[in-house]
Formats: C-alpha cells, structure tokens, sequence
C-alpha cells in the first residue's frame, strides 16, 4: 500500500501531464483533494479509534485530568493515518520542485495538506463520539460522505472547486494558512471539551449495558433436537456486534448484481451470471460459514464439556447457511427483469451453494484456528481469518463460475446450468454423508480448536 | 467414581502435571488446593477431556473419558468465565444446558428457584446478558448453570473467588447438601484454605503438579495445611 502510494507520488507529475496535457498538474492534482479527504474520512471512521482506553491506568496516578486528555489527543495526532499520505505528497512534492514550482509555495502547500489530515483526524472522533450511541453507527458518515460527495457531484456546491482554490490561495500567500490552523485548533478544543467530560471511570470508560429484548424463537422447534442450536445461532447473530452489521452487509450482497446488470457489457457476459448467482445467494453462506466455528471460540470449551451432538451443532449451522440462500434467492427474484435466463443462472447456483459450498465452507472450518471477539466491528474486521478462509473462496466462487462458463462457451448455456444444478442436488443427497465426514474432522482437530481458541490472539 | 493412572501432561518437554494414581469414590466431596501453576486446572481440563493426556488415562465411572463420550451426561463443569455464553441473558444460558442436558423448561425453573437465595436477586428476570453482568454474579449464574440435569460428577474450579462473604457461606452449604443428601460427586478446587477444608471431605494438595498430601478432612486439617503452605513460604523466602 505504502509502496503504491509512493509509486503514484513520484509518478503522479507525469500522469497528469499525460492525462490533462493543456491543464497545469499543480491545479489538476488540487482539484482531487476534496474526493481525498472524503475517502479518508471513511477510511478513519472504519478503522481508526481514539485511543481512548490506553488511559485507565493513567486516571488513578498523579496526573492532570487535562493532561491526561490533552495525551490521548497529542497521541492519536501521532496516528499512522496523518502520516499515511505523506508518502504520497512528498515525492509529488519534490516532482513538483524538480519542474521548477518554487519551493516556498510547495512547502506551504505540503505543510497544509498535513494540517488537513490532522484536521480530519479530530473531526473523525467528533463524529464517532456521536454516533457510538446510534443503532446504525455508520449512518451519519454515509451521510456526511454521501453528501457532501452529491452536492458536489450534481453541481450544488462545487467542494471540489473550493478546495482547489482555497489550497491554491494558501500556497500563494501562505498567510491564508492560518484558517486551516484556526479550524485545526478549533476541532482539537471540542474534542478536548467532549472527551474531559467523559473521561471518568462510569462514563466512556465503561461499556454501556443495554436492556435485553428476547425475540421469540420457539418456531425452531420444528427442527426437533437442533432448536437449541438455532435458537443460540440465531441470538449469536441479533447481538453481536460483528455478527449484526454482517447481517446489514447482506443487502450489498442482494444488491451486488446491480452493479453489474445495468450495464449491457457485463450482463451479456453469461459467465458473470453463475458468479453474481453464487454471491449474492450465498453472500451470508460465506461470510458466515467461513467463521464456523469460530463463532463459538468464546465458550468452546464449554460446549466441548457438555453433552452435544456434534453433529446437530454442525447441522443446526447447514440449514442456517441452506435457509439465507432460499431467502436470497426469493428475494433476488426481481433480477428476471435483466431477463429469465439471469434468473435461471441464479437459480442454479442457489442449488449449488445449498448442495456443494455449504458443505465446503463447513469442512474448511474445521481448519479455523482463530478465536473471534464478537464485539468488535465487522468492516474491514479480519479477526479470525487465516490462509485456508482466502483459499477456501477458491473452490466456493472460482469452480462453479469456471464450470459454468466453461460448459456455456463450449456446449451450452443448458448444459452449464443442468450441470451446477446436478452437483448441487448430488451434495443434497449425500449430505448424510459430507456431515458424518465433516463432524469426524471436527472431531479429529477438538484439542487445537480448543487450545486456539483459549488465547487470545 | 473417578480413577486416574498415571496421567501426566506436558508442554514441550515441561512437565505440568503427572499422578500416579488417584481414586475419588462416589460422593466424595474432594478438594484440590495448591499455589498456581500447581495443575490443578491441568487436572480438572483432563479430566473433562478438554486436553489430551501425555501418558495416562482418568476414568469416570469405568469410562476412559479421552476415548468415549459417554461420560458427558453424568458430568458437569464451571470451570472459567468461557463456560459462559455472553450474549444470553442468565435465564436463556440455563434454558440452553437444560436442553443439551435433556431438561425441558419447567425442570429448570424448579432448579433455578430453589437458588433464589444464592442468586440474591441480581440474576433471574434483570434482562441483563451474562457479558455484562459483574464477575461474581456471573460466577453464580455459571455455578447453578453446571447443577442443572441431575449430573453425578460436578467439577469447580475456583468457585469462591470474586464471591461475597454471604453468597461463599451459601455456596458452601449448596455443595455440601450435594456430596451428602445427593450422592454427588464433587470436585472443587480453591486457594482459600478455609472453604476447603470445610466444604471438603477429603483434601489433595498439588505442587509442580504432583501429589504431596492426600488427607481426610478433620478439626486439624486447615492448621496442618497453613503449615504446609507457610513453610513454602518460609523454604521460599530462605532460598532468596
């Protein structure tokens, strides 16, 4: 990434001029900063937390309270995020000096390109200070993000011009640097305001206890002797934090062919068909089963102590995975509109994810190592993913895509679907089969998983 | 009840724990004291199959529990707080052993409310998952959760710590009435020296993971065992 970074500043003087001939580099590259600092916010909202909890022990030594905030302040400005883009706009800006800007303006503007970063860094705990309470914690930088990026985008306020000129003005009379320092120290004041009031032991430093609202799941009785397991999946799923918002992301999966279809190209590229078939089904299937089970790291041990069936544990996950492809699939329907066949491409994968990938997936988890935190996000959260979970994507996507391509280009599009649909139905056959196979391997790894999942990694 | 032979575990090379033999018959109150890293959880993980031995074999009720699973019924634990699923509440995490251990609803709310007193009022009906419960009331839930399903063969580990003075006197008398009106088998380990000898019948002391005094609990039990451990301490602090 870093190594990226640096490639495109060094070079980045020269793509321009390449792309923009008639245009000065300096002014094209301004006009990408607004479009920057938006990526970044999302970025640090996603990933960058104020370290907030590194002060506990601080708080009973003789130390200031103002100190203490003004410390996890001055740390998070010493955050890698403020310092990731300077691999970028240094080596544009030496480009820049080497082309004959002079040195004082391009100084002036690396210096407030900094103090934007940093200006972004305070913002961003401003804005997860608020919305931590939320049920949706991301909603407010959609919409900040989305916004501001629509205002511009349709002509509203044109941000983009803003920032360019406000950069250019900047770096023309470095005077005008006092206005981003001036909403710098602003930011820094509030946050030092709203962090004082919080640092205590019962406010921000405590976790919040919410009130339990049980739903009522006794309709998975009818499953009989796994109800138990489903009830306690089903819980798993509702409240956790890294399990729920896994559960929102399952409308990107259901929507993931509209990126596609829209567009004529892709939508007569039929081998994309079996691949946006096998993804938005089975979208929940992977992304859950490829954490089976380490799900259940916290109290595995537990589990391993107790009088379970295995095998009811594991099936109880099967028709979790079977039931989220259904419903995927039903609620996938309205893709016929890009025509019948799309939907009949869907339809045969649903089939394969229900009769081969369910089955996959669950035979790699028994290779899962890797204890989970369930309170932790889920976005760009790769906690508990090893080797075998990007391995294991290999024969989920890339097989029944290839299959189906394959089959559709040499014989026909029939075939290629008759085909998917068979194995799938021939791994519902046989499932008695794959999950005396799958519990004999879970069986044969017990003493790992349980000693992996009592460390904490 | 339950027979070890020759069971030792190592870590690379390190060895944790190695006992000769060891019987605990049916109905026993049994108490493991000794410092940490002593083996005594190495001991009761062993013995609930959660590690496998280096040598050796623990027998439960003529099972060998590392090669049958048949033990399982009959046999329960707390051992840590990850015996506890966090994001049920109390009255859900019984309602889920009871289950897995064959017991419908109404048994154990039948056995859940004959600790009313033990629970104290801060675990049924606060609408409050086990993850944020504090780590006594936690403990408590974990404790009646290993009772429920009538099992033979109960093992706790540590279950006076992060206790109050009341609720550890009550806990006392609960495994009490266990070994003697219920036949149970109970199996407890603590640092506290006072709640062993008097909950227990019988006293195993475990050092660098052997045995080195196995005794029959009587009115002279706990000064002969503070003599044992303030020697330690005395041996320890002559070393230095």
């Amino acid at each position: 990434m870093i190594g990226i970074f640096v490639f495109l500043g060094v070079f980045l003087f020269k793509i321009l001029t390449k792309f923009f001939p008639e245009q000065d580099p300096f002014v094209v590259a301004n006009g990408f900063v607004f479009f920057w600092i938006l990526g970044e916010m999302g970025m640090r909202f996603f990933l960058q937390k104020l370290p907030v909890m590194s002060v506990k022990p601080l708080l009973t030594l003789p130390v200031k309270r103002s100190t203490v905030v003004n410390f996890v302040l001055g740390k998070s400005a010493l955050s890698f995020f403020n310092f990731f883009p300077l691999f970028l706009t240094i080596p544009f800006g030496i480009s820049l000096i080497n082309n004959g800007y002079p040195i004082s303006q391009v100084l002036t503007w690396l210096l407030a390109l900094f103090i934007i970063s940093l200006i972004a860094n305070f913002l961003n705990f401003i804005l997860e200070a608020f919305s931590s309470d939320l049920n949706i914690p991301f909603l407010p930088i959609l919409i900040l993000v989305g916004g501001l990026y629509g205002l511009n985008h349709f002509g509203i306020i044109s941000f983009t011009e803003i920032v360019a000129n406000g950069l250019l003005a900047i770096s023309n009379n470095p005077i005008y640097i006092l206005i981003p320092i001036t909403i710098l120290v602003a930011l820094y004041s509030f946050n030092f305001k709203i962090l004082r009031k919080k640092l205590f032991l019962d406010a921000s430093l405590k976790t919040k206890v919410k009130d339990v609202k049980a739903a009522d799941l006794s309709w998975t009785k009818r499953f009989g002797d796994i109800a138990p397991f489903m009830q306690l999946d089903l819980k798993l799923i509702w409240r956790n934090k890294r399990t729920k918002s896994m559960a929102f992301l399952m409308v990107i999966g259901l929507l993931y062919g509209l990126f596609f279809y829209p567009q004529p190209t892709y939508r007569d590229m039929e081998f994309m068909w079996a691949f946006i078939g096998i993804f938005s089904t089975g979208f929940f299937l992977i992304n859950f089963g490829q954490f089976i089970p380490a799900w259940d790291s916290g109290y595995y041990k537990m589990l391993m102590s107790q009088n379970i069936k295995y095998e009811q544990y594991l099936r109880s996950k099967w028709i979790l995975m079977t039931m989220s492809v259904m419903i995927m699939f039903i609620l996938g329907i309205p893709y016929i509109f890009f025509g019948w066949k799309i939907l009949i491409a869907h339809f045969a994968a649903a089939v394969y994810n229900v009769g081969v990938n369910t089955h996959v997936i669950m035979w790699g988890g028994s290779y899962n190592r890797k204890k989970i935190d369930l309170d932790k996000k889920a976005a760009f959260n790769y906690q508990g993913t090893g080797a075998v979970q990007w391995l294991i994507g290999i024969p989920l996507m890339a097989v029944p895509m290839a299959l189906f391509g394959l089959l559709n280009w040499l014989i026909g599009f029939e075939l290629a679907i008759t085909t998917l649909i068979v194995l799938g139905v021939a791994g519902i056959v046989l499932h008695k089969q794959f999950m005396a196979m799958i519990t004999q391997k879970y069986l044969d790894s017990k003493y790992k998983m349980i000693a992996a999942f009592g460390k904490d990694s | 009840m339950i027979h070890t032979k020759d069971i030792s575990k190592s870590y690379s090379g390190t060895q944790v724990l190695k006992i000769d033999e060891l019987d605990i018959p049916k109905g026993q109150s049994f108490g493991l004291v000794g410092n940490n890293g002593a083996g005594k959880t190495t001991y009761f993980s062993l013995l609930l199959d959660l590690i496998n031995p280096s040598t050796g074999t623990i027998t439960s009720n003529d099972i060998v529990v590392s090669q049958s699973e048949t033990w399982k019924p009959f046999t329960s634990a707390f051992i840590d707080e990850t015996f506890l699923i966090g994001y049920l509440t109390p009255e859900e995490y019984f309602y889920f052993i009871g289950d897995l251990r064959g017991q419908n609803k109404a048994d154990v709310d039948a056995l859940t409310s004959k600790f009313e007193d033990f629970f104290n009022g801060e675990i049924i009906g606060k609408k409050k998952y086990l993850r944020d419960l504090s780590k006594g009331n936690q403990k408590k839930a974990g404790i009646v959760g290993a009772l429920i399903g009538n099992p033979e063969v109960i093992v706790l580990d540590e279950p006076f710590a992060n206790l109050d003075p009341t609720t550890q006197i009550r806990l006392k008398q609960i495994l009490k009435d266990l070994a003697k009106k219920q036949g149970v088998t109970v199996l407890v380990s603590s640092h506290d020296l006072m709640h062993v000898t008097d909950v227990c019948e019988r006293i195993v002391v475990l050092e660098k993971g052997e045995v080195v005094k196995d005794l029959e609990t009587n009115p002279t039990t706990l000064k002969e065992l503070e003599a044992h451990f303030a020697k330690s301490a005395v041996s320890a602090s002559e070393e230095e």
